[in-house]
């Protein structure tokens, strides 16, 4: 059982590649080898900055010989239908057998092949790997016409077993497999060959390649966190910056720098916004303060004298860094504390879209519109305006405009300089929240104010001018804006007019049409449905509450209601109540369409024949009288327990009833019957959507 | 093996350590584009040259101007006007990545102290209508260099692929010179008796150019000049392929190219004044690139540009 060794070896590819890269090689040609019938033991990938591998386990030493049989036409079919079968089988007329059967002669193809030495399947399978390889991004360079993700220099590709060792033959556009690799480019420049994975692992350690990412990233926090805690600090863990350090390096070595006594005073995210960012460093805690006072930064090889030349050069550029940082921050503090309105208006010359203004004017919308939302969300009129006013303001920072990912953040610090409250800084950094499923809702008012006209003013504007997500194109992030919408309002229990807020606010848009807003409260919930279904709300219960208009706009009455039914749904009464409700309906609707008339009113208890049948009168008459103050109350628990108390009369009912009573006045008045259950309980949910 | 590199004393000698390295590689070493320019890339030995099938090899300085980048030279490290050294490659040798980091080693980088990485970057200019895959070459984590491989230029596939290095001059110098401010830094040996810093050199044209990108230049003249430029370079590609007067084929890609270069300047220069709105920046852009599709599409069919006589039967 041979095990085979495959390196694909090119210039430095992206860190974030990496990962998926190795995947997909295994993935590809293991698939590959097992498709042409070469079965493994066992298969794993690595991968380095300059190199991906694949090592696979017990291999077959040939793949096994296969023996197909094909049932073809009749052998006196017509030209066509034989032509075909032969195409198909790759035969010609004399290669396929004639056997007679019941039917008469019938072709019979017998397609043998035999089975291929792994080495062959292998030079195809790897060929057809590279020229094939799904990189996100991939090119080519000098003269050739091969693409990769940067130029690939070299592929070993080796079978080992007891025997010994032998470099597959193949080649592709020019690389032939070798049984060479090299190391570390600078600590161990120089090819030198293989015989298995094991002398590859070990070779290549010795010439300062770690082959396993995993590795690399474990190595570099144990020293990263070893060099910081021996200072009495600790290591901002950071998972993604870990990984893409170890996707730069074959030969990590930890080097802990210091911070410029000038710098520690920023906030701690702007040293660590400008570390991360531009020079993939680590931040380094002091967990009394809390202030970053190191960093960490990982090279690529060691040095004789330790690394103090490289260390010397990156706290350099990082003074540099932060010379600026530190300027732009200064520069933001005197505008903060003088005026920040300086900010506000420099937005007016910044267009959000051609169509929607500028920022500044939309800004002035919000704020407006944060105005209008706070007694619903119970902040103060005044305080949510400013606090609208504001929130953006940072936008025209120096801060944010070399780091806009600190956007909100820096408009709280801002904010707090220029002496105003806690609630109005807290809703600059929070109105933009929540930004995915997972991210905190904000729940302080102000903020929620402000954060709810944010996300209404993008969607009624983008609503107006006809800008609607299309299929997977939602390149304003509308989808994501009424999910906030959505959690904001169920999050904080807040119950408001949805629909007629988005009329009002879309009317101030040029583009606004009657329509519109009924569309958007439509695309609303859609998206409230898929965030109920992650809830185990099914969706077709969301659409039985939908589907009785009444009270749509208002998001968390739709939400009471269809966790209501969804709660008496999976209770056996409320299940055989929707089995009742059906039957009844059904009777009515074809009788209905036979009689060309609507049984609406006049069932009385004075035709009623059958005990069950006045029994049911007595029914409806107690959950009618509970079920229409409940929904008027909005207790809907109540008004769906009223509604399922039916199930046992409207069963019986069914049991001993015949509603085609000969007498038609009999008849006539059951059926007026059937109808009060439809009326009932179309009053609490439109029982028709639910499915099953 | 440790190299015995010494140490440059002085900006100029940096340009010239990389002038004899890349010429001793057997690039021709051109001098710089006579124009105003952005980057080296738009030298047409750059731009038009990394288009079609003839081999190539150039290495050149070339001043750039970045209007919008003037500090009145007090910023450490910003500047309207600086150096760009480039080396164009065509096909890209399969050794580029060693012969790059060699001319680290001549510029007097010791490979066995510092730490060199290259990381991802990839290059796109939307006025060219260009864009290659490459790195940012890290030296102690300071960018040093771009490295690309030109996938495609004026809207055409690059075939065969050039390989394009950039220094940036001024902030390299620097870190080896061990120099805080690009105003101090040496431009020639400061044990020569007249010792000049890049500060005698630029600091006044600085402040001079600083004044009149941002508050001094006319803005409607320069908005003429550009609709100028646009519509010379038209017609220069529109003329007939045949010169009537010599009888021969001469397609003028070059001085058509230098009008769109033209045009990208003052785009540039009409930019820090802040006329340009967000909106119309992208028209903008969007023109210059027509004009320099327009030119590459004009040198493919020149002779440099791989046209060969027997391609007009």
């Amino acid at each position: 059982m041979p095990d085979l060794l495959i390196e694909l070896f090119s210039e430095e590819i992206p860190a974030r590649m990496q990962k998926r890269a190795g995947e997909d090689l295994q993935k590809l040609v293991t698939n590959g080898l097992v498709e042409a019938g070469l079965t493994y033991a066992s298969a794993a990938a690595f991968t380095t900055p300059r190199r991906l591998t694949l090592t696979v386990e017990g291999l077959l030493t040939e793949s096994p010989s296969t023996r197909e049989e094909r049932k073809g036409p009749k052998a006196d079919a017509p030209e066509k239908a034989i032509e075909g079968f032969l195409r198909g089988a790759g035969l010609t007329r004399d290669q396929v057998e004639e056997r007679e059967t019941p039917k008469g002669n019938v072709l019979f193809a017998v397609i043998e092949k035999p089975g291929r030495p792994a080495a062959e399947i292998i030079a195809e399978v790897l060929s057809q790997t590279v020229r094939t390889f799904p990189w996100p991004k991939s090119m080519r360079w000098g003269s050739g016409s091969l693409k990769w993700v940067r130029p690939l220099h070299s592929i070993l590709c080796i079978l080992t077993d007891e025997a010994g060792t032998e470099v597959v033959p193949g080649e592709v556009d020019g690389i032939a497999f070798t049984d060479t690799t090299e190391g570390h480019r600078f600590m161990a420049p120089g090819r030198f060959s293989v015989t298995s994975f094991e002398d590859y692992e070990k070779k290549l350690k010795r010439a300062h390649v770690v082959l396993n990412a995993a590795d690399r990233s474990e190595a570099i926090w144990h020293d990263a966190t070893n060099a910081a805690f021996a200072s009495g600090l600790e290591v901002v863990e950071d998972k993604g910056l870990l990984a893409e350090v170890a996707g730069l390096v074959e030969w990590p070595v930890v080097l802990m720098g210091k911070i410029g006594d000038d710098f520690l005073d920023l906030p701690p995210e702007v040293l660590q916004t400008s570390m991360k960012e531009h020079q993939k460093f680590f931040s380094v805690r002091n967990p009394k303060t809390g202030r970053i006072e190191r960093f960490i930064t990982v090279a690529n090889r060691e040095t004789a004298d330790n690394g103090a030349t490289i260390l010397a050069g990156n706290e350099k550029v990082l003074s540099a860094r932060l010379a600026d940082a530190k300027f732009f921050w200064e520069n933001d503090l005197r505008v903060a504390k003088s005026d920040m309105s300086v900010w506000t208006q420099a937005l007016e010359n910044v267009t959000f879209h051609n169509k929607l203004g500028s920022q500044a004017d939309r800004i002035n919308r919000i704020a407006a519109l944060a105005k209008e939302l706070a007694p619903i969300v119970g902040a103060d009129e005044a305080q949510a305006e400013e606090a609208a006013r504001l929130a953006k303001a940072d936008l025209s920072s120096e801060m944010v405009y070399e780091f806009p990912e600190l956007q909100g953040l820096m408009g709280r610090y801002y904010i707090t300089a220029s002496g105003r409250n806690t609630a109005m800084a807290a809703a600059a950094e929070e109105h933009y929240s929540p930004l995915g499923p997972s991210d905190d809702v904000p729940t302080a008012p102000v903020s929620v104010a402000v954060a709810l006209a944010d996300k209404l003013d993008t969607l009624t504007g983008f609503w107006a001018i006809d800008e609607k997500p299309t299929g997977s194109k939602d390149p304003f992030a509308l989808r994501r804006a009424a999910l906030g919408i959505i959690r904001l309002v169920l999050d904080n229990n807040l119950s408001a007019d949805l629909l007629g807020l988005c009329r009002k606010h879309m009317q101030t848009f040029e583009g606004f049409e009657q329509e519109k807003p009924f569309d958007l409260l439509g695309f609303t919930h859609d998206r409230l449905k898929v965030l109920l279904r992650d809830q185990e709300i099914r969706h077709d219960i969301v659409d039985a509450i939908l589907a009785m208009k009444k009270g749509n706009n208002d998001l968390k009455f739709v939400v009471d209601r269809a966790r209501a039914l969804s709660e008496t749904l999976a209770t056996d009464d409320g299940e055989n109540l929707i089995q009742g409700f059906k039957r009844a309906n059904n009777i009515l609707t074809q009788a209905e369409d036979a009689d060309g008339v609507e049984y609406s009113y006049g069932a009385d208890i004075k035709f009623a024949e059958e005990a069950e049948e006045k029994a049911l009168f007595e029914a409806l008459d107690a959950a009618e009288a509970k079920i229409a103050p409940a929904m008027e109350a909005q207790d809907f628990a109540s008004a769906m327990q009223a509604m399922a108390t039916l199930r046992g009369p409207i069963d019986a009912f069914f049991e001993a009833v015949q509603i085609n009573a000969d007498n038609q006045t009999v008849r006539r008045n059951r059926l007026n019957l059937l109808s009060r259950i439809r009326t009932l309980c179309l009053s609490v949910a439109d029982l028709t959507k639910i499915e099953g | 093996m440790s190299d015995t590199v010494t140490t440059p004393k002085s900006f100029q000698e940096i340009i010239l350590r990389l002038q004899n390295y890349w010429a001793a590689k057997g690039c021709a070493v051109l001098q710089p584009y006579d124009m105003e320019v952005g980057a080296g890339t738009f030298h047409p030995a750059t731009t038009l040259r990394s288009l079609g099938t003839q081999p190539w090899a150039a290495a050149y300085v070339q001043p750039s101007r970045r209007p919008t980048d003037g500090r009145y030279g007090e910023n450490p490290n910003r500047l309207q006007h600086y150096y760009q050294y480039q080396v164009l490659i065509k096909p890209s040798p399969p050794d580029l990545q060693d012969l790059y980091l060699g001319s680290l080693r001549a510029i007097g980088i010791d490979m066995d102290l510092h730490d060199i990485r290259f990381v991802e970057d990839d290059w796109e200019s939307p006025t060219l209508g260009a864009w290659g895959l490459g790195w940012e070459v890290w030296c102690d984590g300071m960018e040093v260099s771009q490295f690309t491989y030109f996938q495609q230029v004026g809207g055409h596939d690059c075939h065969p692929v050039s390989g394009e290095l950039t220094y940036g001059l001024e902030r390299l110098a620097m870190y080896i010179l061990g120099v805080d401010h690009v105003m101090d830094m040496p431009f020639n040996d400061p044990q020569t008796p007249i010792a000049l810093t890049y500060g005698d050199i630029f600091k006044q044209t600085e402040e001079e150019y600083a004044r009149w990108n941002f508050d001094t230049a006319n803005t409607e003249v320069l908005l003429d000049h550009f609709v100028e430029a646009e519509n010379e370079c038209k017609a220069i590609l529109a003329a007939e392929h045949d010169d009537p007067k010599t009888g021969k084929r001469i397609i003028m890609a070059h001085p058509a190219y230098d009008q769109c270069i033209k045009a990208s300047h003052i785009f540039n220069l009409l930019d820090a004044r802040g006329v340009i709105s967000v909106t119309e920046r992208q028209a903008y852009i969007g023109r210059v690139r027509a004009l320099a599709k327009q030119c590459a599409d004009a040198f493919v069919q020149t002779r440099a540009g791989g046209w060969q006589p027997e391609d007009a039967a």
